[in-house]
């Protein structure tokens, strides 16, 4: 990663402009050209520094549901609860961690009551209990890291 | 950026069919050519000067945050990604939480229900640092910000990225009948 690329990175993290030639706009901006920075940006998708490229859509807004919940698997069961999961459309976000409740995911829906339906789908695929973490008050949330 | 609660109750339908088949069009990624909302546009079957128009609006409404990069951090450095959970009074937390949100190095911070006697926290931070040396002094920091109102705190890091494909909104509900 060059200079250029972290750029890139710093730039579209705050997003893309809406006009007939945004990459070009941007290009301009970084002080380079639109086919540069277009190749730039499928490499840093190809090699997964970045993750996507896309609409971060807001699910509260939306009128959609939002929460964090977790499970303890049991170690020697993990990788099938983490295909369960990991099927679930739902499961916008999914991380193993250091604890007791081992698995810990975001589940997003486009109605808020169904939320629950992912907890109980996800409570009789697996026969773990999910606990929901709820957001009862949001303090801070950035989701841009400088590189 | 605007994360402020919008009451929903006033806001009505946010999306129509067309808002809708424009997000799946595109949720999984811009196309990388050099008229990206004519590419949608064609895909979605409007002219892509409602595109544009439908997604400023959407922009403007946040429905859409950002049409953005979603960085990995992981592969660009940041390699200890703690979520760290505290349980703090409950009396205190309103002011507390906001303070501890204003810290430099914590990307989400959100008070979250207890689940006793398995978690007894309810405020988690994230915090990301190059290496655990690093989120170990973070938390410090928290710790000192928190002082008495904290009886207990933890680190959970994350191990595995087992899933990041983001928010996305299922085909099937394009076709649901009105």
């Amino acid at each position: 990663m060059d200079s250029l690329d972290r750029a890139i990175i710093n730039r579209l993290q705050d997003g893309l402009p809406v006009c007939e030639y945004p990459y070009l706009a941007v290009a301009r901006e970084l002080d380079t050209d639109e086919v540069t920075l277009l190749d730039r940006l499928e490499h840093l998708l190809d090699s997964g520094m970045l993750s996507r490229f896309g609409p971060m859509i807001h699910a509260e807004v939306m009128g959609g549901g939002l929460t964090l919940a977790a499970l303890e698997v049991p170690e020697e069961r993990f990788e099938l609860v983490n295909d369960i999961v990991n099927a679930m459309p739902e499961v916008a976000h999914n991380y193993q961690r250091n604890h007791r409740l081992n698995m810990w995911f975001v589940i997003a829906t486009e109605r808020p009551e169904q939320v629950q339906d992912v907890i109980n789908r996800i409570e009789s695929e697996t026969g773990l209990v999910v606990y929901n973490f709820p957001k009862e008050d949001e303090f801070y949330l950035n989701l841009r890291f400088s590189v | 950026m605007n994360s402020a609660v919008i009451d929903m109750s006033t806001y009505g339908p946010v999306l129509d069919d067309v808002d809708r088949r424009i997000l799946l069009a595109t949720q999984a990624g811009l196309p990388l050519v050099s008229r990206p909302y004519h590419a949608v546009a064609e895909m979605v079957g409007i002219p892509s000067a409602e595109l544009m128009l439908r997604l400023r609006r959407l922009l403007a409404d946040g429905v859409i945050r950002r049409l953005a990069a979603v960085p990995n951090h992981y592969k660009l450095g940041y390699r200890a990604n703690g979520m760290t959970v505290w349980d703090v009074d409950d009396e205190q937390i309103s002011r507390l939480g906001q303070q501890v949100g204003q810290l430099p190095f914590v990307s989400h911070c959100y008070r979250r229900p207890r689940h006793l006697p398995i978690w007894r926290f309810n405020l988690f931070a994230m915090v990301h640092g190059h290496d655990r040396d690093d989120v170990q002094e973070q938390i410090q920091t928290i710790q000192r910000c928190l002082g008495e109102a904290c009886r207990d705190h933890d680190v959970l890091y994350s191990t595995r990225i087992l899933k990041k494909t983001g928010l996305r909104m299922q085909p099937q509900a394009n076709q649901k009948e009105s």
